[in-house]
């Protein structure tokens, strides 16, 4: 079989162009019947050398990945057509007699119940048109696109900045890109993440050999590992040598535009894992651990929460044990409201004293390092998610834990809006006004209900969680009374805050459930929404004032 | 200029005096304020609070406001301003959103006179009344502003922007009641100080945050606005719509704008980040700052100018913790190094350059550009005294003519319409390409096409026809494109060319003499003009050389030396090759005997043509003893780049097009895709779509091919009952009827459909052409007069 006429090519199926759809699917379908065929033909002889069973072996690996891509399509394919089609291609494959997959799991994420995602085909037109350019882009409609949808003004911005930064103008090159994104992910034992990139990476070109380790990528992208690992679980403690030793490397060295450029896409991997794991996204169909060979009567134990690296097997099956009881969660919400109330109002009454409102912050500081959950055992991550890293010890520390005291970044002398922005779009044009716009979305975003309560002002809220995340990092707001996240956040939620920001990899469905229990999905994806741009903005905060220090 | 020129010195008592000089603070400043007597100056930041003396020879330290032994948030200020009317008050913006008040006539070390806790969130910026002893701006990050009357525990009135972030407020000079208050998301708002309930007037001035802005201390209504977007705006508020006036592009974020005193064009700004000088700009000339001071170390975050009615000291705090003050006669002026140059398309294809004299001078020693020939037909200088430019000394303006007829692109049009790019057999379209060239004049182009014929096309077919034609002609037609390269490659030895050579170096020593008598002449104009602190040379001279003495305009002189530079460049390349080919004498032998040859022009046959009869027939032989076509695709690809720099793009995407694979994957493809796109936008500048959306569609590049999916839908009306039609195809939904009826004939349409877009009605082309030769109303009777282009 010569290799050229079996290439499968799947990027005509992104055309908006139906007729275009049409011809590639209908050679889509010529290809893979060919290749059944003569898997088919093979089976038959008797004649069977080792050689030629090893041939077999591979040309059906590779047949199987096509039928998983196909999988992919039916399921997840913002054209009709397409779905249709692909999912007729499957079964006159099986009825060829070839065992075809079927999806594994429940929907785009674990924690959120299939039925309350938007499912593919149903979206209204403005979401459709949000899908159709995600998937020109990228060929597929990832998972985490499905499950931002429920916030499809936030979803826009976030796939226009993403969409910027992987594949238009900028100073580093396109496998660099998508090698920084697993680099990131990797920091975070993401293997969601590192799967579909390492996808990508292969399909702009990058060299396999880099996938075997840092150690095999080049000398520049190495010398990033450090500031990747500081970046992701300490960031406070980047300073102007970090970003010394990168620009001054001899041939090895960054320019400031590309380290930018890294340093943005750092951070958006770095807070993407944070909701990847923060919403339980599951493997996409098409990766390893999105489907099955096997009939469904087997089992229906998930190994997508085994290549996960998530130990939370059972939390499927105890699911029902977060529901307490209703009145009682009901509760949380009206107290929740009471305290926003009583907040509002006699905010002038009782004057807290300068020292008061310092330490208010202190205490904050201080707290938010024990709110871990007791159950903090130590992971090893899955082998060939840790070999994109080195160093896995290295993590989250707790800086007051830990005795290292964090001077507290005042975001008055270096903020986002006036210093940061005007950096990034000084090096790296027009992604800060993409990543600004993002931020403004993601912090400004609102419905104004909670959970069933219509009318609310929920601005108060949304700025004590982002303040909270904010003050994990040691980043500071002088006009801010940090009494209030007291009142307004209580343990369980913090839990998960700090869980998902720090160590998103030690999330489980249970602290998903047992926050917030009132709430809908919807609500807890918007919160997961804010963690990460407030993730986000605060690492690019210290990755950039370190830079500007640089520059001074 | 004028108003520049007039220095007063009028400074009420004595005069100020001082050098440019600079104090290391103990901590970043945030804000400077200079006190109404011009010799003390406060800074203010998150760790500083002090009152600097400013002294002949130095700054010397009068005052800690920062006492207590607790630091406490109230001092950690954002902002301070000093009244302008009494000289012991203050009053600073702290980051906790506080806002106190000093009263330095206070016996104790404390001076602290009132705490403001109104807002809630970080004030950014304080204002006093100009003229009113008693009256306190604020804005905060909270989005409010509110009014303090000093006398009062409280505000007296608070305005809300409904928007966040207050950035800046500013009370007007000029107007008791107005101010003005900018914002985050880039609107400013101009308020009535009586009116808290709503603004009189918002619009919309910078893209992103509005960080400063100013009002002018002399010209009432105007007021400069600095922001994120790296611009700097004066508008007019007198008109009923701000009128924007000016604009100052600057390299970084605008943090701070403040109007020089006396100067009523001037304004100094400080960037928020990255950039670290100050810049004083004339607003006028919004490009190269009129002055720069390079003193700090890192960002500049206040400036004042030290008096209101001396534009000599400016006084500046910055986060590298030095306070600063600039005299304007020590600042850096980068007019001074800038060469300035301007280049200008004419509506007829003509290219003015203006360069300074002292640069245009250095060049004639050596030999001229090889772009001043391409087509200068004459060659002037000429200058305008009314200008008001003050930074030139002197200035050389070229003006570089097109021959009449060469700067129309009408052969472009032509030959994009007539080329044929696909559907044929590679000979068939050569060909056809060819002759579409050379019926227009364009040999070199008709001869690239017959030669890629043979390179691509088995040899027995070419026709001896198509070898021959272009040789001898083309000159006469003078096409600015063939006339460049020719003389660039081949003039060198010509008398014609060192002759241009000398004139024009005569030229330029006539000038250049006049130059410096005009120099001279203006010099004393300098001295007047001092206070613009910017020399003013003009050059009053305007020098017109006689024709004779300039390149040649008259077409006699050109014709008799053409006819020599006109062999094909596409011969040469190959010349190494041709010299170890037996067999191409019998090949010459057989074009000569062909009729052709002796059609070609007296003038020219002459010259040329044994040569490049030779060449283009041994090349052909080249094909036939055995060298593959690829053998040549690295002589086509250096074509098509040779076309493409010429700025003929059209030629190399049409071969490319032609060639198809055969070249295509020796050329890479983002070089591919940007000669598609140059093409593609110069149709569409010519309103060929339908070419444009055939190159379209003929590319292969991704990138380029989807261009034409954008924007393909087409709304359409039912033209039953006037309705969207929603779905599909071309039956209604509402009326469950088909709506593509002619109206003329009443059957449906298949084919071509035009329908008339105010009342949905149409039909077969040829039916309503004809039907609207005889009535201007819709067929279908409805009534409506129906349009279509």
């Amino acid at each position: 079989m010569a290799e050229g006429e079996n290439e499968v090519r799947w990027d005509g199926l992104c055309s908006r162009d139906s007729t275009t759809r049409e011809t590639a699917l209908e050679n889509i379908r010529q290809i893979i019947l060919r290749k059944t065929e003569y898997l088919l033909s093979v089976k038959e002889t008797p004649y069977r050398s080792s050689e030629a069973g090893l041939l077999n072996a591979v040309s059906l690996d590779g047949l199987n990945k096509l039928l998983a891509h196909l999988l992919m399509l039916s399921k997840r394919c913002p054209f009709k057509d397409v779905r249709e089609k692909s999912e007729f291609i499957l079964k006159s494959v099986q009825e060829l007699g070839i065992k075809i997959p079927r999806p594994l799991g429940h929907g785009p994420s674990r924690f959120i119940p299939e039925k309350e995602i938007l499912q593919v085909g149903s979206e209204d037109t403005q979401m459709h048109a949000l899908f159709a350019d995600s998937f020109a882009a990228l060929g597929r409609l990832d998972n985490i696109t499905l499950v931002m949808v429920f916030h499809p003004q936030y979803l826009e911005s976030f796939l226009k900045t993403q969409h910027y930064l992987l594949q238009m103008d900028g100073p580093l090159p396109l496998h660099y890109r998508h090698y920084i994104g697993i680099m990131a992910a990797a920091r975070h034992q993401c293997s969601y993440l590192v799967n579909l990139h390492v996808n990508d990476f292969l399909h702009v070109g990058g060299d396999p050999k880099w996938l075997n380790g840092l150690e095999n990528a080049p000398q520049k992208l190495q010398n990033l590992g450090e500031l990747n690992k500081v970046l992701a679980h300490r960031p406070w403690l980047i300073t102007k040598e970090h970003i010394e030793g990168l620009l001054k490397a001899e041939e090895h060295s960054w320019s400031l535009a590309e380290l930018v450029h890294a340093v943005v896409l750092l951070t958006h991997y770095h807070s993407l894992a944070s909701f990847t794991f923060g919403c339980g996204i599951s493997p996409e169909i098409h990766c390893d651990g999105g489907h099955t060979f096997r009939p469904p009567s087997v089992s229906n134990y998930c190994i997508c929460d085994i290549t996960n690296g998530n130990h939370n097997v059972d939390e499927m099956q105890v699911n029902s044990a977060g529901n307490i009881s209703v009145s009682e969660s009901f509760f949380e919400v009206e107290a929740l409201m009471e305290k926003m109330k009583q907040l509002q109002e006699c905010r002038d009454e009782e004057e807290a004293s300068q020292e008061e409102m310092a330490s208010r912050f202190e205490i904050e500081k201080r707290e938010s390092m024990c709110v871990f959950s007791s159950d903090d055992e130590e992971v090893t991550p899955a082998r060939d998610v840790s070999r994109h890293f080195e160093d896995t010890s290295y993590g989250y520390k707790d800086f007051s834990r830990h005795g290292m005291h964090v001077p507290t970044f005042r975001v008055q002398d270096y903020c986002w809006e006036d210093h940061g922005y005007s950096l990034v779009n000084r090096l790296y044009p027009d992604v800060g006004q993409l990543i600004d716009e993002k931020f403004h979305i993601a912090y400004n975003l609102t419905y104004n209900t909670m959970a069933m309560h219509k009318d609310v002002d929920t601005s108060m809220l949304r700025r004590a969680i982002w303040n909270y995340i904010h003050c994990m990092f040691g980043i500071r707001y002088d006009d801010y009374d940090y009494g209030e996240i007291n009142q307004l956040l209580d343990r369980s939620f913090k839990v998960y805050i700090k869980t998902v920001v720090c160590t998103p990899e030690k999330v489980t469905k249970r602290m998903y459930d047992s926050f917030w229990r009132q709430f809908k999905h919807s609500e807890k994806v918007h919160v997961n929404l804010l963690l990460i741009e407030a993730r986000m903005q605060a690492e690019l905060l210290y990755a950039l004032r370190a830079i500007t220090r640089y520059m001074t | 200029m004028e108003k520049m020129s007039r220095v007063t010195t009028a400074l009420g008592g004595s005069a100020l005096t001082g050098r440019t000089m600079n104090c290391h603070l103990d901590a970043p400043a945030n804000a400077i304020s200079v006190c109404r007597d011009a010799a003390q100056v406060v800074v203010a930041g998150r760790s500083i609070f002090k009152i600097y003396a400013i002294e002949e020879e130095q700054f010397v330290e009068k005052l800690n406001l920062r006492v207590g032994r607790k630091p406490s948030l109230n001092l950690s200020c954002a902002d301070v301003v000093w009244h302008q009317m009494d000289e012991n008050l203050l009053a600073t913006a702290a980051t906790n959103g506080v806002v106190v008040t000093w009263n330095l006539g206070r016996p104790s070390r404390n001076k602290q006179d009132q705490l403001f806790t109104e807002h809630k969130r970080t004030v950014n910026k304080v204002c006093f009344h100009p003229t009113e002893a008693h009256v306190l701006l604020s804005g905060s990050q909270d989005g409010f502003m509110k009014c303090f009357d000093l006398r009062r525990k409280d505000s007296v009135s608070t305005f809300s922007g409904q928007s966040e972030s207050v950035r800046d407020v500013q009370f007007s000079i000029r107007d008791y009641f107005t101010f003005a208050s900018t914002f985050e998301n880039g609107n400013v708002q101009l308020w009535d100080i009586r009116r808290p309930d709503r603004c009189e007037r918002m619009f919309t001035a910078h893209n992103g945050p509005v960080f400063c802005c100013d009002w002018h201390p002399e010209d009432r209504g105007w007021l400069a606005t600095g922001g994120r977007d790296k611009m700097v705006k004066v508008w007019d508020m007198t008109t009923p719509r701000a009128k924007e006036m000016h604009c100052v592009q600057t390299i970084a974020s605008v943090a701070r704008v403040k109007w020089r005193p006396e100067c009523r064009h001037h304004l100094a700004t400080c960037s928020m980040m990255v950039d670290h000088n100050i810049y004083v700009w004339d607003v006028r000339r919004p490009f190269v700052p009129a002055a720069m001071f390079e003193e700090h170390r890192d960002v500049t975050t206040g400036i004042a100018w030290r008096h209101p009615h001396d534009p000599c000291f400016l006084l500046s705090g910055s986060k590298d913790s030095t306070l600063c003050q600039h005299l304007f006669r020590d600042a850096s002026q980068p007019v001074e190094r800038a060469n300035p140059e301007g280049l200008c398309y004419g509506l007829f294809g003509d290219v003015a350059f203006a360069a300074k004299e002292s640069l245009v001078a250095a060049e004639s020693g050596r030999k001229p550009y090889a772009g001043d020939r391409r087509h200068p037909i004459f060659f002037k200088r000429k200058l305008d005294p009314a200008e008001p430019f003050s930074g030139l000394a002197s200035s050389a303006l070229s003006v570089f003519e097109t021959e009449s007829g060469g700067g129309s692109m009408s052969w472009f049009v032509d030959t994009a319409e007539r080329y044929a790019l696909a559907g044929r057999p590679l000979a068939e379209l050569c060909d056809h390409n060819a002759k579409v060239a050379r019926e227009l004049g364009r040999n070199q182009v008709a001869q690239t096409w017959t030669m890629l014929r043979i390179i691509y096309c088995s040899p027995g077919l070419v026709p001896s026809a198509s070898l021959n034609h272009s040789v001898g002609k083309g000159s006469s037609c003078g096409l600015p494109l063939m006339n460049s390269f020719n003389l660039k490659d081949m003039a060198p030895g010509l008398g014609s060319e060192t002759r241009l050579d000398r004139s024009k170096g005569d030229t330029r020593s006539d000038t250049v003499l006049l130059d410096s008598s005009a120099t001279l002449i203006t010099n004393e104009d300098n001295e007047e003009t001092e206070g613009s602190d910017v020399p003013a040379d003009y050059l009053l001279g305007d020098v017109e050389g006689e024709e004779d003495e300039l390149y040649p305009l008259d077409p006699e002189h050109v014709h008799p030396e053409e006819p020599e530079y006109v062999l094909p460049q596409e011969a040469f390349p190959l010349r190494h090759e041709i010299l170890d080919t037996p067999s191409g004498p019998e090949h010459l032998q057989d074009k000569a005997d062909s009729p052709h040859v002796s059609g070609s022009e007296a003038d020219a046959a002459s010259l040329a043509p044994v040569d490049s009869f030779s060449l283009l027939s041994i090349s052909h032989a080249l094909y036939d003893s055995r060298l593959p076509t690829d053998f040549f695709s690295v002589l086509v690809c250096d074509m098509l780049r040779f076309y493409a720099e010429q700025g003929d793009v059209q030629m190399a995407v049409s071969v490319l097009i032609v060639l198809g694979e055969r070249v295509r994957k020796d050329i890479d493809e983002q070089t591919q895709e940007h000669w598609y796109t140059s093409y593609i936008d110069l149709l569409q500048r010519f309103c060929l779509w339908n070419v444009s959306n055939e190159v379209v569609k003929l590319s292969t590049s991704r990138a380029v091919s989807c261009l034409n999916q954008a924007s393909t839908t087409l709304h359409v009306n039912c033209s039953n009952c006037k309705r969207p039609m929603s779905s599909r195809g071309w039956v209604c939904d509402r009326c469950h009827r088909c709506a593509s009826m002619c109206a003329v004939c009443h059957h449906v349409v298949k084919g071509l459909f035009v329908w008339c877009q105010g009342c949905s009605h149409g039909g077969h082309l040829q039916h309503i052409m004809k039907w609207l030769e005889g009535s201007s109303h819709c067929p279908a009777g409805c009534g409506h007069l129906c349009e279509y282009s």
